[in-house]
């Protein structure tokens, strides 16, 4: 049993309390709404807790950054979230931001600086390594996890659209597991097939679905744990093991989970 | 000696010239048939990537066995074009072999390399038709190759072929005059390549080899000005485009879709975040389409890259949607691109409609079963060897179905309204939005 209360502060309470927080954490809506996703939401958040970091969420005031819009096609309703979106974050005069989801990540990153809106923006796994690194999360290793085989399915918007393949990996290997890689990955990795609003719509006619190429890739590498850094990659991935009935020997963790696993949170 | 094989020569380079005149023209005005796009910023990067990409071959060693023979082929054509010059200048002055008194014997060395490459070429130009037409490599043998995009690669290669045996049996056939003596032929000291196939011409009489020796030379020559022409026709026009392919490539990160101007005057008017224009400002210019339904709403540089593409396929191959039997190939969306360009070029060169003949590139070309299916995984674009950007056409066609023709996929049009309304792409009451964080302190083992 864990005593500690966590705190979630919103950036609301914090101005009205005359504080500035050292980084929001944008939540997403994966995050903040999907059954499972939340999970990685609160394991991040208690990571967050643990190591003392001054942040804030913005609660209610969220909304959807308009990356599943713009892949879309529909730029006007990207413009219009995204130019709500800055007016709120600059309302707070957000510096830093962190996020667990690649889209919101590679949106906030790349797209909102064509609107005006400037952030210095990490994805968790970033700030993970970082923590890491610094020495403010110091991994037990052993425990669950010992020795066990992992794998991590690279997302494209964190990988190939923004060429982080490390961070992740460095995070990962911070724990006490083997990484075994699938055939693709990095640069090469296969897509889980959510990509480009993929993920609000039943897939094209073909021979199979895209998930299910992938899951068998990572089945094949023989590992218990198929880690991910995407809260996209998470439902896919999950339904194909579901597919194939291996839910029971392989799981798939965001790297958050992992973390917050491996320091008993 | 007569003069006119070199008023013939002067003739045949003279018309080669005029044809790639006008067929450079053409292309050039095909490809701006495309909207004005900025690709100049950073100069040195683009630089660096051209060398990098281009002239290096950097992406291109992905896959280690296609690039080495590939990469004989690249060299010897840069290399054996050299020897081109003293073709020009022997054929324009009537001289024989004009370099070989003067370099001496570093002239035999240099023949020999060029034979040594010849032979390269000839034995990864038999390789590349083995993998195409006997091993059939899915990604050269697929659906959408069939007819001309097949018979051009397989030309190309056969093209290469004789070019590579003329040089060989120019030189072989030359030496042999040479050491019987005959006038203008010099003796070159021991090549080779061409002196081991020297048995197939040793019965002939002088007048036979005379005869073979001026067909091969004349052969080559002719080969290789008829090849540039034909190069223009073809997929092989990478072999030149490469370089300002890389040049003006996407240099920003590839999950970064470009703004629209238009759409951000008209949202920031929407949300009153900016005064009407001032008397001063130029009024923007008239609103065109939104996004891309033909060639002419695409950028000159996406219509390059469709030039540029050599249909290798590589895209494809990486491509998730293609991988699990969706229509969609990123390297259709290039063909269809080029194929609808050439199309509206030679209708407007022919004096008819251009691009009002009740034909699009989205349409006719290019179907919405084919654009819904990306995953925007930019897997095409990583696997492209010289940069090219399938995902850029892909996304300006989605804007053109969501913005002008509402005709995005029913459950596509629900997650914009859910966006809409709701905020997310799901249909959850925004005031929602928060309660995970309850969960928090209660959740325990």
């Amino acid at each position: 049993m864990n005593n500690t209360t966590y705190q979630v502060p919103t950036m609301a309470e914090k101005a009205a309390a005359g504080e500035s927080p050292e980084v929001l954490f944008w939540v997403g809506c994966a995050g903040s709404f999907d059954e499972r996703y939340k999970a990685v939401t609160l394991a991040f958040v208690k990571i967050l807790n643990k190591v003392g970091v001054n942040f804030a969420v913005l609660g209610e005031e969220e909304t959807c950054t308009g990356d599943p819009a713009r892949r879309a096609g529909n730029e006007f309703l990207f413009q219009m979230q995204a130019m709500s979106n800055i007016q709120v974050l600059d309302g707070y005069q957000v510096k830093k931001i962190v996020t667990a989801c690649p889209h919101c990540f590679n949106t906030l990153k790349n797209e909102y600086p064509q609107l005006g809106g400037n952030y210095e923006v990490m994805h968790h796994s970033q700030f993970l390594q970082g923590m890491i690194n610094e020495g403010k999360i110091v991994l037990k290793g052993g425990g669950d996890f010992k020795g066990k085989k992992i794998t991590f399915h690279d997302s494209c918007f964190l990988g190939r659209a923004n060429n982080v393949y490390e961070a992740p990996r460095e995070v990962i290997k911070a724990l006490d597991l083997e990484l075994v890689e699938m055939k693709r990955c990095r640069s090469k990795g296969l897509c889980c097939g959510a990509g480009g609003a993929q993920m609000f719509k039943e897939p094209e006619k073909g021979k199979k679905d895209i998930n299910i190429e992938r899951t068998e890739e990572a089945l094949q590498t023989g590992a218990q744990t198929v880690a991910v850094g995407c809260p996209f990659c998470l439902t896919m991935m999950a339904d194909g093991i579901k597919n194939k009935e291996k839910e029971k020997e392989v799981h798939v963790l965001d790297l958050a989970e992992l973390i917050a696993k491996d320091q008993g949170l | 000696m007569s003069s006119l094989p070199q008023i013939l020569f002067l003739l045949i380079l003279g018309g080669a010239g005029y044809l790639l005149y006008r067929r450079i023209s053409y292309l050039r005005q095909t490809i701006m048939l495309g909207k004005p796009a900025a690709r100049s910023d950073h100069p040195g990067e683009r630089w660096k990537t051209m060398a990098l990409v281009a002239f290096g071959q950097k992406k291109m060693f992905k896959r280690v066995g296609p690039a080495l023979l590939h990469l004989v082929i690249y060299i010897s054509f840069v290399v054996i074009n050299l020897e081109v010059l003293e073709f020009m200048i022997d054929g324009l002055a009537g001289t024989h072999r004009i370099f070989a008194p003067v370099l001496a014997g570093f002239y035999t060395v240099a023949i020999n390399i060029f034979e040594i490459l010849a032979l390269g070429v000839l034995v990864s130009c038999v390789f590349f038709l083995i993998r195409r037409n006997i091993t059939k490599v899915p990604r050269l043998s697929s659906a959408e190759l069939k007819g001309w995009p097949q018979l051009d690669a397989n030309l190309i290669l056969w093209i290469e072929i004789l070019l590579m045996l003329a040089i060989l049996t120019m030189n072989a056939t030359d030496q042999l005059l040479a050491y019987r003596g005959v006038a203008q032929y010099i003796p070159l000291g021991g090549l080779w390549i061409s002196g081991s196939i020297q048995w197939v011409f040793e019965g002939m009489s002088d007048n036979a080899l005379l005869f073979w020796e001026r067909f091969a030379w004349w052969f080559h020559i002719i080969g290789i000005l008829a090849f540039a022409v034909y190069v223009t026709y073809s997929k092989h026009l990478h072999i030149f485009l490469a370089f300002p392919n890389t040049w003006y490539a996407n240099l920003e990160p590839k999950g970064k879709m470009p703004n629209m101007e238009v759409v951000t005057r008209e949202v920031q008017l929407m949300l009153g975040l900016q005064a009407a224009p001032a008397g001063n400002e130029p009024e923007p210019a008239e609103v065109g389409r939104f996004g891309a339904k033909d060639v002419n709403d695409l950028s000159w540089v996406n219509i390059m890259n469709a030039f540029s593409c050599t249909e290798c396929g590589r895209c494809t191959a990486e491509c998730p949607a293609n991988i699990t039997g969706k229509k969609l190939s990123p390297r259709k969306i290039m063909m269809d691109t080029r194929d609808r360009a050439e199309e509206v070029s030679q209708n407007i060169k022919a004096g008819k409609k251009g691009l009002d003949d009740g034909k699009s590139l989205l349409g006719d070309y290019i179907s919405q079963e084919e654009i819904n299916a990306c995953t925007s995984c930019n897997a095409c674009v990583e696997a492209c060897p010289i940069n090219i950007d399938p995902l850029a056409i892909i996304l300006e066609m989605r804007r053109y179905t969501a913005m002008e023709e509402s005709g995005s996929p029913a459950q596509w049009n629900a997650m914009f309204q859910n966006v809409e309304t709701s905020f997310a792409p799901w249909k959850f009451a925004p005031s929602d939005r928060f309660n995970w964080a309850s969960e928090i302190n209660k959740e325990e083992k």
